[in-house]
C-alpha cells in the first residue's frame, strides 16, 4: 500500500511520535494490522461484535486481540491491568475500547482511570460533526475538542484543612501543557484544520492557567500555518451555544475539556453518537465509546453501535487507512440519513444487528 | 468625602410618601436601639419579643434595602468599567432621568490600567456606603503580572457578595434554536476555584487551589432553597463533579442535601456539570432553579444565556448579607463593540430594574422593565446581536418612547 508507506514518511518528518508507522515490524503480518479490543460490559460485547461484523464486510486489515480489562491487585498491593491486556496493547499499540462499568466502593479506581495511567494516555480528542439524519437543533457543526487528560482539576489530590473547609488542588505543569499543545497543533495540520483555540480562565487563575496559555502560544510559533487565536471559558461556552460554526480546534487542561466535550457531544446528539480517542506517549492509542454500558438494555439486540464505530473509523485514520475509515462511514452516515433501519434511540425500532446488517450491505453496494 | 451626586430636577412627589414610609422604619429602629442600653437586663423576655416585632418586617423578605438619603432619593454607586460599561450606563442614566427615578448615582471610576487596588478599594468604600451598586465590567489585563488580581473578584469577595442570581427566560420577540426556557441559577460567587490562591512550588510546576467551605455551601443552598420558595418554584437542581473531586464537591452537594431536607415542598435532585451541559443544549426545558459551585456556575450560566439569545439580553444581580450589585449576567467588557453605538442595552436596563425592586421602588421598576420587553417583543426593535439593525440609541429612545406613552403625566401626580 503506497499511500500508507508515503504517509509513515510524512510521519517521521512531522516528527510524530503521535502518528504511528504504518509500516510497523511487530504487527505487519499478511498486510493486516493488529488491534488489541477490549469490548467491555453491558451493551460493550454486542457492540463490538457490530464492529467487528463491519469491518469484515469492509475487508479493512485488522486482527482483532480480545482482551478483558479487570483490575487485579499486582504484586506491592497496587491496582492494576491484567498484565496479557497490557502486553497486547503494548505490541498492537492500538486499541479499541467498549464501556466499562464503573465500579462503586470496590476498592479499587475506575477502570478508564487505570488505562489512562498505564498507558500515560495524555490527550483525548473527540471530533464532534453533525450527523445528516440524526436531527439536533444545531446543523454544520464540524469542530474537535482536545482535552489534556492527565492533570489540572482531576488530579484528585484533595485535603480538608480543618473541619468544614475542603480544598482541591489543580495542578498545571508545563510539560503536559507543552505536550497538548504540540498534539493539538499537529493534529491541526494533519486533518487540514484552519484554526486552533486554546480555552482558558487566565483571568481569574492568572498563575495556572497563565501557564497553560503561555505554553501554547509557545508552540503556536512553530505552526504558522495554522491560525492560533485563545478564548475564554466563559465566552466560548456562550458563542458555542449560539454559533458553533465558528470553532475548529479546541484545545484546553481536564475539566473545561471534560465540560466542552460533553457540551459539543449533546450538540451533534449525545454520547450515543460520538467518537473518543486517546492518545498517549509511545505512540499508544486507544479509541473509545463514551457512553456507558447501558444494563437495562444489555443482551437485547437493542443498542446503538454508532458511537463505537465511528470510533473504529477515527482509529482507521489514525492508522493511515483513511479509505476503509471513509467507506464504513459514508455507510453508517447514509444508513442513518435513510430512516430506514435505525435503533430505537436514534428514532427507530431496529434492532442492533438489523442496524449492523445494513450497514455492511451498504458497504458492499460501494464497493 | 465628597459625594460627586448628580444634579438632577425636582423630586417627584411620589417620593415624599416613601420619606413618610422610611421615617417611619428609621423611628421604629431607634426607638429599639434606645430600649436596649436603658432597660438592659432587666426588659430580658419582653424585649426578645418586642425587639422582633420591631424588626421583623425588616427579615420578611430577602433582601434588606439600604436606608434612603437625603430626602426620599436614594443614592447608588455607579461603576462605568470598561468597554461596554460606561455608555450603557449612560443610558441607563438617561433613562431614568426620563422616568423620575429618585435615584442618585455616585459614580466612581476603576482604572484597570494601574497595579494599584486604590481605585477598587474607593469603589468597595463607595458601596459600603450606598449598599447598592450598579457596574460594568472591568477589564483584566493579561501583561500584567499575576499578582494584579481580578478587580471584579476583589469587589465580590471583599463584600462577601455570595450569591450571584440568573433568571434565563425565553422572550418571544427572540429568535433561538430552543424556546420556553425559564431557568434561575444562583451560583456561589465567593470561593470555589475563584479564590486566587495560587503558587508555584517548583519550577513549571503551578498549583491552584479550590476551596469549599461548609459555611458558605450551606449560605448558598440555604439562599437557593428561599429563593425557589419565594418564587414558587418547584425543583432545585444541585451542579456538581462529585464523582471527581470527591471531597470538595463532596461536601457541597452534602450540604445543599442537608438544606433540601429543610424543604420538603421543593424537589431536590444533583446532576453532574458535564451530563448539565449536554441536557442544557438538548433539552433545557427540565431545569427549574439551579444551584452550583463559583466555576461550573459561570459555565451553566453562559450556556443559559446564550440559549436564551446571547449576553445582552440576561440581566445578574450580586447579593450578599448586606449589599447588592447588580450588573449584566454573563459579565462581558465587550471591548470590540464599544464605541460603536450598536451594543445593546437590554441587559443593562433590565439590570437597573433589579435593582429598583431592590430599591423597594416597584412602579419604576414595572414601567421600565415592561418598556423595555415592549421594545424586544412588540416593536421588535432589535440590536445587531440578537440579528436586528438598531443602534443602542434607538433602543433607548424606543423605550423611553413607551414609558411615555404608558406612564402617569407628572401634570397628574
Amino acid at each position: 500500500m503506497a499511500g500508507c508507506a508515503w504517509r509513515s514518511m510524512l510521519s517521521q518528518v512531522v516528527g510524530g511520535a503521535m502518528r504511528r508507522p504504518a509500516l510497523s515490524s511487530a504487527s505487519f503480518s499478511r498486510g493486516m494490522q493488529t488491534v488489541t479490543l477490549i469490548p467491555g460490559d453491558g451493551i460493550g460485547p454486542e457492540i463490538s461484535s457490530s464492529v467487528m461484523k463491519i469491518f469484515e464486510a469492509a475487508n479493512a486489515p485488522i486482527s482483532w486481540e480480545e482482551r478483558n480489562v479487570t483490575a487485579i491487585k499486582g504484586p506491592g498491593g497496587k491496582w492494576m491491568i491484567p498484565p496479557d491486556a497490557k502486553e497486547s496493547m503494548d505490541k498492537s499499540k492500538i486499541g479499541l475500547k467498549g464501556p466499562l462499568k464503573t465500579p462503586i466502593a470496590a476498592g479499587h479506581p475506575s477502570m478508564n482511570l487505570l488505562l489512562r495511567k498505564t498507558f500515560d494516555l495524555y490527550a483525548n480528542v473527540r471530533p464532534c460533526v453533525s450527523i445528516e439524519g440524526y436531527k439536533t437543533p444545531y446543523t454544520d457543526v464540524d469542530l474537535v475538542t482536545i482535552r489534556e487528560n492527565t492533570e489540572g482539576e482531576y488530579s484528585g489530590i484533595e485535603h480538608v484543612i480543618v473541619e468544614g473547609v475542603v480544598q482541591s488542588i489543580k495542578l498545571i505543569t508545563e510539560d503536559a501543557s507543552r505536550r497538548i499543545a504540540e498534539y493539538a497543533f499537529e493534529y491541526a495540520r494533519n486533518n487540514q484544520r484552519s484554526s486552533v483555540t486554546a480555552v482558558h480562565k487566565a483571568n481569574i487563575m492568572r498563575m495556572s492557567d497563565g501557564l497553560f496559555l503561555r505554553k501554547c502560544r509557545e508552540v503556536a510559533e512553530n505552526f504558522k500555518d495554522v491560525r492560533f487565536t485563545e478564548m475564554y471559558l466563559d465566552t466560548v461556552c456562550l458563542n458555542m451555544v449560539q454559533d458553533p460554526t465558528q470553532f475548529d480546534v479546541l484545545v484546553m487542561p481536564n475539566l473545561y475539556g471534560d465540560i466542552l466535550s460533553d457540551l459539543c457531544a449533546g450538540l451533534i446528539g449525545g454520547l450515543g453518537v460520538t467518537p473518543s480517542g486517546n492518545i498517549g506517549a509511545n505512540g499508544v492509542a486507544i479509541f473509545e465509546s463514551v457512553h456507558g454500558t447501558a444494563p437495562d438494555i444489555a443482551g437485547l439486540d437493542m443498542a446503538n453501535p454508532t458511537a463505537l464505530l465511528l470510533s473504529a473509523v477515527m482509529m482507521l485514520r489514525h492508522m493511515g487507512l483513511h479509505d476503509h475509515g471513509n467507506k464504513i462511514q459514508t455507510a453508517c452516515f447514509d444508513t442513518i440519513r435513510d430512516k430506514k433501519v435505525l435503533t430505537k434511540d436514534l428514532g427507530g425500532n431496529s434492532k442492533c444487528s438489523e442496524f449492523t446488517a445494513e450497514i455492511c450491505r451498504r458497504i458492499q453496494d460501494l464497493d | 468625602m465628597e459625594l460627586s451626586r448628580e444634579l438632577s430636577p425636582a423630586p417627584c412627589a411620589r417620593s415624599d410618601r416613601f420619606l413618610i414610609k422610611m421615617a417611619s422604619h428609621g423611628a421604629a429602629l431607634s426607638v429599639s436601639k434606645m430600649i436596649s442600653p436603658f432597660w438592659g437586663g432587666r426588659l430580658g423576655n419582653t424585649m426578645k419579643v418586642f425587639g422582633t416585632t420591631l424588626t421583623s418586617h425588616r427579615n420578611k423578605s430577602l433582601h434588606t434595602p439600604p436606608p434612603a438619603k437625603y430626602g426620599g432619593r436614594h443614592t447608588v454607586t455607579l461603576i462605568p468599567g470598561d468597554g461596554i460599561g460606561p455608555e450603557l450606563l449612560n443610558h441607563v442614566r438617561e433613562v431614568f432621568r426620563f422616568s423620575c427615578v429618585p435615584v442618585d448615582f455616585e459614580v466612581v471610576h476603576v482604572n484597570s490600567d494601574v497595579q494599584t487596588e486604590e481605585d477598587i478599594n474607593n469603589a468597595i468604600t463607595a458601596i459600603r456606603r450606598n449598599g447598592v451598586a450598579l457596574k460594568g465590567n472591568i477589564e483584566t489585563k493579561h501583561t500584567m503580572p499575576p499578582s494584579v488580581k481580578s478587580r471584579n473578584n476583589l469587589l465580590r469577595t471583599s463584600l462577601d457578595l455570595y450569591a450571584n442570581v440568573m433568571h434565563c427566560q425565553s422572550l418571544p420577540g427572540v429568535q433561538t434554536r430552543h424556546k420556553n426556557i425559564d431557568i434561575m441559577i444562583i451560583r456561589e460567587n465567593t470561593e470555589g476555584e475563584y479564590s486566587s490562591l495560587e503558587h508555584e512550588s517548583v519550577s513549571g510546576v503551578v498549583e491552584s487551589l479550590k476551596i469549599i467551605t461548609r459555611n458558605n455551601s450551606l449560605r448558598i443552598a440555604d439562599y437557593a432553597f428561599r429563593l425557589a420558595r419565594e418564587k414558587g418554584r418547584r425543583r432545585v437542581t444541585a451542579v456538581h463533579k462529585a464523582n471527581i473531586m470527591k471531597l470538595g464537591d463532596g461536601l457541597f452537594l452534602q450540604c445543599c442535601r442537608e438544606v433540601a431536607s429543610g424543604y420538603p415542598d421543593i424537589t431536590f435532585d444533583s446532576m453532574i456539570v458535564d451530563n448539565t451541559t449536554m441536557q442544557l443544549v438538548s433539552k433545557p426545558q427540565q431545569f427549574d432553579v439551579m444551584v452550583m459551585p463559583n466555576l461550573y456556575g459561570n459555565v451553566v450560566s453562559n450556556v443559559c444565556a446564550g440559549l436564551v439569545g446571547g449576553p445582552g439580553l440576561v440581566p445578574g444581580a450580586n447579593y450578599g448579607r448586606d449589599y447588592a450589585v447588580f450588573e449584566t449576567a454573563t459579565r462581558n467588557t465587550g471591548k470590540s463593540i464599544a464605541g460603536r453605538n450598536i451594543a445593546n442595552p437590554t441587559a443593562m436596563l433590565l439590570a437597573s430594574c433589579m435593582m429598583l425592586d431592590h430599591l423597594q421602588l416597584y412602579d419604576h421598576a414595572s414601567s421600565i422593565r415592561n418598556a423595555v420587553l415592549t421594545t424586544m417583543n412588540e416593536t421588535r426593535l432589535h440590536t445587531a446581536d440578537i440579528g436586528g439593525q438598531g443602534t443602542t440609541s434607538e433602543v433607548v429612545q424606543s423605550v423611553m418612547r413607551v414609558i411615555q406613552s404608558k406612564g402617569q403625566l407628572t401634570s397628574e401626580l
